[in-house]
C-alpha cells in the first residue's frame, strides 16, 4: 500500500497500477480513451492529464498523462486543477473537430464512451469553423458495421484486435491526421472475436449490425443478467429486449468467467429467439385442429401418461431445473440423457475424473493466469472460442512476465511490455488432429489421430510420473513429449486442456493422468474439459443411461410414452436410430422452442421459453453452476419454461394441486434431493425473494421511455406491470436503484458513465473482481490430499487403413452450434458441408481441391467437395460437425471415401 | 383590514376594464407561433421525412408518452417505423421538440383536440406527419451529419472535406 495525495486528500492505494487505476478505483471521474483495463496503457490520446507536483510545497507542478506514471509513495497530484481541466477539455475540443454531427444516427449514442468523456470534461460548443475530415467505410461482414467518419484515433481497436485477439485483418492504415482503421480491403471480420470491437471503441466506429436490424438505445431495453448458451463455457451476458423482442446481447463483466469479451457465436447468435421458427402453440397432431389451448393440451397429456410408462430425455441445453422437473416427473430409472452412447460415455469419464476432486478444474482466470498450457485434442477455437482467447492471453502474459522479471517496469506499460517481448511467447502445446488458429502462439504443435494424441498424452504423463507405463511412440513424436513434459515440469501454474470434441476416451483419461503427475505442492495444476453444448456438463453429471437405453427399451416394451426435452435427437443419433426410437414408443411428447426434426415426429408438441423468455441453470464445463434470468415474459402465455409445463403435468399425474407456487430454485432443492451430486446448487443464487430495503432489482433503466404510449395502440388504459414470481427482478424501471450484488447486475450504469465503461464502478479495482462477487456455485470439490490414482490402460496406436478413413468432426464457430445457426449473420458465415483429408491421401486417390467424393455413413451416401491439408494426420478425415441441414455422423468410426467419376 | 379593503377596490373597478373573455369556439383564440400545442413530425426541404428515429424525444418525454422504433431504407437513412404520441398523457411541455436534434418534432399552435373517447387521442405516424417543414425551413439533417444515407455522398456535405486517399502519406 502506498499514500498518495489526491487534491490535498489522502488516500491508500495498491502499488503496481498507474495513476489513472488508482483515481478510478477511488471513484474519482477522470476521463480516458486509449487505456483499457484488458490492454494497458499506451499514452495515446492524452486525455487522462492530471497535474503531479514534486512535494506539498510546490505549486506549480506539471501535468503528465495519469495512465503513464506509476504510483509513488507521497505522489501529490490534482485531478482538478484549472491548467488539468482546461487540458482534458481541450484535448476533446480538438477531437471533437473531426467529429461528425451523427449521434441521432449512431448506434453507440446513449452507451457511448465519447459522448460521457465530452459530458465529463465539459466541452460543449463548437469553435472550429473549419471542414471535417471524412473517409470511406468498409463492409466487414453480416456482423459488424462500419462508420470511420466518427473515429477518434485512440488505437484501441487495433489494439484489441490486433494484440489482444491475435486478430490480422485489422490494422491501421495512412498516416498524419488521417489514419484510417480497417482492412485492407473489403470483406468479412476473419476473427472470432470482432464482436468486441462494438465494446472496445469508445465510439460509433464498429457497432453491432445485428442490433442495426432493430435498434433500440441502451436506456430503451429491458435487460437481465443471463448466461450465453452457445457453448459449454458459460460466459455471462446481458441480453436486451424491447417490444418483444430480443434486441441484443451485451458482455456481463465477470473476472472468474469471461471478462471484459464474448465470442462472436455468443453475441450475435442471439437471433434464434426471434425466429419464424419459433413453436408459439401447443399442438396434437392427427386432429381437425391441430393447434390447441392449454386446457386441451393438459386433458391430452393426462391421457398420454395414465396407463403408460412415461420416459424421459434429457437435453444439454435444456437447464438444469428443466431436466430435474422432468426427471422428477418419469422418475430416476426412466429419465435418459438425450446424447449418443458414445459420447455419454466420454462425458461420464469427464464427470468421474472431475468429481474424484483429485485436480482441480480450471477457470478461464486460471488460464490467462497459466505459465504452461497444454491442449490435448480438443480444438478449443472452435468449440470454446473464449477459452482459447484466454489461452492466448496465457501465452503473452507468461512472455510478458518473463521479460519483466528483474526489471522496473510496471506491467500496465503496454506498448513497452510488448517492444521487449517482441516474438517471444509462453508455453502452449497444442496437440490436435487438424490445424487451428492456435498453432502461430503454440510452442510446440503436434497434429495425429485422436489415439495417436492420447498416446502422446500418457507419454507426457509417464515421463512426470513414473506409474504411468511406457508407450512406445516414434521418436519425432517421442522428442515432442520430451519438450511438453519438461515445459510443464517448469511451470508453476500448468493448465491441461482436453475436451468430448474429438470423441475419444482415451484423451480424457491422458490428460488427467498429465495433471494428477503435475499435482505436486511445487504446481498448481489445473484441469478443463470442454464439453459440447451449454449445460453438458448439467446433463452428465445426472449419471443417467444414454438414449441408445431409451430406444432398446422402446422396442422391448409396449405402451411406452416418451417425453422429449428441448433436444433435436437427430443432431444428437444417427437419423436411423432416432427413426428407430419414434416408431417403437407409442406417443411422444416434444418440448422445444424451435421447429426441428425432432418436433416433427412430436405427438405431442409443447412450445419452450428460451434462455430469454425463462429462468434457468447452467453448469458450465468446470462444474460451475450459473443461473441466467427471464428478460421478457413473452406476450404469447403458450411460451413458458419446460420445468413450468413439466410440473404442471406433475401435478395433473399426481392429481395434487401444488399447496405453492415452484420458483426455479424450488426445483434446485429438488434437484439436489434427487442427485447429491448436485448438493450446493440450490444456493447459488439470490432467491426469487431477495430485496434490497424492502425493493426488487429493476431490469428497465431509470431513463426507460414510452410506458404510456408501447401498448397505446391497443388500449389506452395502461395494463398493470406484470410480475415476475421466480426472480428479485421488476419488468419496470421501479425498484432498487443501487448497486445489486454480482449475480444480479442486470446492466452497467453510474451517473456519467452510460456505456460499458461504467464496469468500472462496479469492480473492487479497475480491471479486478466485481463487488462481492460470486461467480456461480462450483459442484465439484477439490480434495487436496488424496491418493494420487493413474489411469494406466493406454490405447493402440493409429493404423492407417487401406481405402477406409476414421471420420471426426471439424467444428466452427459458426455453424456447428444448433441455436445460433437460426441466427442471420450466424448463418451466413457458417460454411458448406466439405470432407477434409490429408493431402498426402488425396494424391493417392487422384483428388484435388473442390472433387467430390463420396462418402457412405449408416448406408446414406453423401456426395461431398474434397478440402485438402497438409496438417491433417493421413487415415484420417474430417467433416464439418453440426450444419443445419446435415444428420448426425457416425463419428470415430470407418468410413468409405470414393471419389466421383465425372 | 386595509388590504381588505384594496382588494375589494381593485375587483370593483375590474368591472370597467375592457372583457377578456371571447366568445369560444365562435371566436377562435390568437396564438402565438411558439405557442405549444398539438405534437407534428415535419419534412425536410426535399420531402423526406425528419425524423431519424434516435429516441431522444421518447426518452426526454417526462410522461412517457413516445413510443418509436426506428428503421432504415436501403440507403441506410433512419426513419421511425411507427411512431405513437399518447395525447391523453401529453402534457405539451416542449420537451420533445427541444430535444429534437432534426427539427423533426414540433409543437404547433392547434390546442383543439378534445375527443369523447380517449382511446382517439392515440396518434400513430400517420397523424402525426406532416407536409411541411415547420418552423425550421431548409434545414436537412441528413446534409450535415456525417453519415450518407442516400442524400449527399461522404464528403459531400455542407462542411465536409472529400475523403481520405488512405493510400496516401501526404500531409
Amino acid at each position: 500500500m502506498s499514500t498518495i495525495y489526491i487534491d490535498n486528500k489522502q488516500y491508500n492505494v495498491k502499488e503496481g497500477k498507474n495513476l489513472l487505476e488508482a483515481c478510478l478505483g477511488l471513484g474519482i471521474d477522470l476521463p480516458y480513451f486509449c487505456w483499457h483495463p484488458a490492454l494497458g496503457s499506451v499514452g495515446a490520446c492524452r486525455q487522462c492529464a492530471v497535474k503531479v507536483f514534486k512535494d506539498e510545497n510546490d505549486t506549480r507542478g506539471r501535468l503528465v498523462m495519469s495512465c503513464m506514471e506509476n504510483i509513488k509513495d507521497g505522489l501529490h497530484l490534482s485531478v482538478a486543477d484549472k491548467t488539468a481541466k482546461a487540458f482534458r477539455s481541450q484535448v476533446i475540443e480538438w477531437l471533437m473537430t473531426n467529429h461528425p454531427h451523427d449521434c441521432p444516427v449512431c448506434d453507440e449514442g446513449g452507451s457511448c464512451h465519447l459522448q460521457d468523456m465530452t459530458v465529463m470534461t465539459g466541452h460543449d460548443y463548437r469553435r472550429f469553423h473549419y471542414k471535417k475530415r471524412t473517409y470511406t467505410n468498409q463492409y466487414l461482414g453480416p456482423l459488424i458495421h462500419h462508420e470511420m467518419n466518427r473515429c477518434i484515433q485512440c488505437y484501441r481497436c487495433v489494439r484489441y484486435y490486433h494484440d489482444y485477439a491475435g486478430g490480422k485483418d485489422l490494422n491501421v492504415f495512412s498516416a498524419h491526421n488521417h489514419v484510417y482503421f480497417g482492412r485492407e480491403k473489403d470483406g468479412v471480420l476473419e476473427s472470432p472475436f470482432s464482436g468486441n470491437l462494438v465494446e472496445v471503441c469508445p465510439t460509433g466506429v464498429f457497432t453491432d449490425k445485428t442490433l442495426r436490424e432493430h435498434y433500440t438505445r441502451k436506456w430503451d431495453l429491458t435487460t437481465a443478467p443471463s448466461v450465453c448458451n452457445h457453448c459449454s463455457v458459460g460466459c455471462n451476458t446481458i441480453a436486451g429486449e424491447r417490444y418483444g423482442q430480443l434486441r441484443c446481447i451485451t458482455n456481463r463483466f465477470n473476472s472468474e468467467v469471461n471478462g471484459y469479451f464474448l465470442c462472436d457465436r455468443g453475441r450475435f447468435g442471439y437471433e434464434f429467439v426471434n425466429s419464424a421458427n419459433r413453436i408459439t402453440q401447443p399442438i396434437i397432431r392427427n386432429r381437425a385442429v391441430e393447434a390447441v389451448d392449454e386446457v386441451v393440451v393438459m386433458d391430452h397429456l393426462k391421457q398420454l401418461m395414465n396407463n403408460h410408462t412415461v420416459i424421459g430425455i434429457g437435453s444439454a441445453r435444456a437447464s438444469v431445473e428443466s431436466n430435474a422437473a422432468l426427471m422428477q416427473l418419469v422418475g430416476k430409472e426412466n429419465f435418459y440423457q438425450g446424447i449418443s452412447d458414445s459420447l455419454r460415455f466420454i462425458q461420464k469419464r469427464i464427470v468421474e475424473v472431475m468429481q474424484s476432486g483429485k485436480v482441480q478444474p480450471a477457470s478461464l482466470q486460471d488460464i490467462q493466469q497459466a505459465d504452461a498450457i497444454l491442449v490435448l485434442g480438443e480444438d478449443i477455437w472452435n468449440t470454446a472460442p473464449v477459452m482459447a482467447l484466454a489461452v492466448r492471453q496465457g501465452v503473452m502474459k507468461t512472455a510478458a512476465h518473463h521479460v519483466l522479471e528483474n526489471r522496473e517496469l510496471p506491467g500496465w506499460h503496454d506498448a513497452a511490455v510488448r517492444e521487449l517481448v517482441q516474438q517471444e511467447k509462453g508455453f502452449l502445446a497444442n496437440c490436435t488432429i487438424a490445424a487451428s488458429p492456435l498453432d502461430e502462439l503454440s510452442s510446440s504443435t503436434v497434429h495425429l489421430a485422436p489415439d495417436d494424441l492420447a498416446r502422446l498424452g500418457f507419454a507426457i504423463a509417464g515421463r512426470l510420473h513414473t506409474s504411468v507405463p511406457v508407450v512406445q511412440l516414434d521418436s519425432n513424436t517421442q522428442n515432442q513429449a520430451a519438450i511438453i513434459a519438461a515445459a510443464l515440469q517448469q511451470a508453476k501454474r500448468p493448465v491441461i486442456i482436453s475436451g468430448a470434441g474429438c470423441y475419444n476416451e482415451a484423451l480424457i483419461r491422458a490428460a488427467f493422468d498429465i495433471a494428477v503427475a503435475l499435482n505436486t505442492p511445487e504446481h498448481e495444476v489445473r484441469l478443463a474439459y470442454v464439453m459440447p453444448e451449454c449445460n453438458s456438463m448439467g446433463l452428465a453429471m445426472t449419471q443417467s443411461a444414454g438414449f441408445e437405453n431409451a430406444v432398446l427399451r422402446t422396442t422391448r416394451e409396449e405402451n411406452i410414452t416418451a417425453i422429449v426435452l428441448e433436444n433435436d435427437l437427430y443432431r444428437n443419433v444417427p437419423a436411423h436410430i432416432a427413426d428407430l426410437f419414434f416408431n417403437s414408443v407409442q406417443h411422444c411428447i416434444v418440448f422445444d422452442s424451435l421447429n426441428n426434426a425432432t418436433t416433427q415426429n412430436a405427438d405431442v408438441l409443447v412450445p419452450a421459453a428460451t434462455f430469454a423468455e425463462g429462468d434457468g441453470t447452467l453448469v458450465n464445463y468446470e462444474g460451475r453452476a450459473q443461473r441466467f434470468y427471464q428478460v421478457y415474459m413473452p406476450a404469447n402465455k403458450n411460451i413458458r419454461e419446460s420445468w413450468k409445463w413439466l410440473q404442471k403435468m406433475e401435478e395433473i399425474r399426481t392429481a395434487q394441486t401444488a399447496e405453492q407456487v415452484y420458483h426455479p430454485e424450488d426445483l434446485l432443492v429438488m434437484c439436489e434431493r434427487l442427485m447429491p451430486q448436485f448438493a450446493g446448487i440450490a444456493g447459488a443464487v439470490p432467491h426469487h425473494d431477495f430485496r434490497i430495503n424492502g425493493q426488487a432489482l429493476p431490469r428497465a433503466p431509470h431513463r426507460y421511455s414510452g410506458r404510456t404510449a408501447i401498448l397505446a395502440n391497443l388500449a389506452v388504459s395502461e395494463p398493470k406491470p406484470k410480475q415476475d414470481n421466480d426472480s428479485p427482478f421488476t419488468f419496470t424501471m421501479e425498484g432498487y436503484s443501487g448497486m445489486p450484488p454480482s449475480p444480479l447486475i442486470p446492466f452497467f450504469w453510474r451517473p456519467g458513465w452510460n456505456s460499458i465503461q461504467a464496469v468500472n464502478k462496479y469492480q473492487q479495482e479497475p480491471g479486478g473482481a466485481l463487488r462481492n462477487e460470486q461467480a456461480g456455485t462450483l459442484l465439484f470439490e477439490y480434495k487436496r490430499d488424496g491418493e494420487a490414482v493413474y489411469f494406466k490402460d493406454i490405447p493402440e496406436a493409429f493404423m492407417v487403413r487401406k481405402d477406409k478413413w476414421l471420420l471426426f468432426p471439424q467444428y466452427h464457430v459458426f455453424g456447428s452450434e444448433e441455436l445460433s445457426a437460426y441466427s442471420k449473420g450466424v448463418g451466413e458465415l457458417s460454411p458448406e458441408p466439405y470432407l477434409a483429408i490429408s493431402s498426402r491421401d488425396a494424391d493417392q486417390l487422384g483428388l484435388v481441391d473442390g472433387s467430390l467424393v463420396t462418402i457412405k455413413v449408416f448406408e446414406q451416401a453423401y456426395e461431398l467437395p474434397v478440402a485438402t491439408n497438409m496438417l491433417i494426420p493421413n487415415g484420417v478425415a474430417l467433416m464439418p460437425a453440426g450444419l443445419q441441414g446435415m444428420p448426425a455422423m457416425n463419428w470415430n468410426a470407418w468410413v468409405q471415401v470414393m471419389s466421383v467419376k465425372l | 383590514m386595509i388590504s381588505h379593503l384594496r382588494t375589494m377596490w381593485l375587483v370593483f373597478i375590474h368591472l370597467f376594464k375592457k372583457k377578456e373573455t371571447i366568445e369560444y369556439p365562435e371566436e377562435k383564440v390568437q396564438l402565438r407561433p411558439r405557442y405549444r400545442g398539438r405534437i407534428v413530425l415535419t419534412k425536410d426541404p426535399d420531402g423526406g421525412e425528419r425524423c431519424v428515429g434516435c429516441y431522444l424525444c421518447a426518452v426526454a418525454c417526462p410522461v412517457d408518452c413516445i413510443a418509436l422504433q426506428a428503421t432504415e431504407d436501403e440507403n441506410g437513412r433512419r426513419y421511425p417505423d411507427f411512431f405513437r404520441i399518447n395525447f391523453s398523457r401529453c402534457i405539451f411541455c416542449g420537451y420533445c421538440e427541444e430535444a429534437c436534434p432534426t427539427y423533426a418534432i414540433q409543437l404547433i399552435p392547434d390546442f383543439e383536440m378534445a375527443e369523447y373517447n380517449r382511446q382517439n387521442l392515440v396518434f400513430e405516424k400517420e397523424d402525426l406527419l406532416i407536409d411541411s417543414q415547420g418552423k425550421y425551413p431548409g434545414y436537412n439533417f441528413y446534409r450535415v451529419a456525417g453519415l450518407d444515407a442516400g442524400v449527399k455522398k461522404t464528403g459531400e456535405g455542407e462542411n465536409e472535406e472529400p475523403p481520405v486517399d488512405v493510400h496516401s502519406l501526404l500531409p
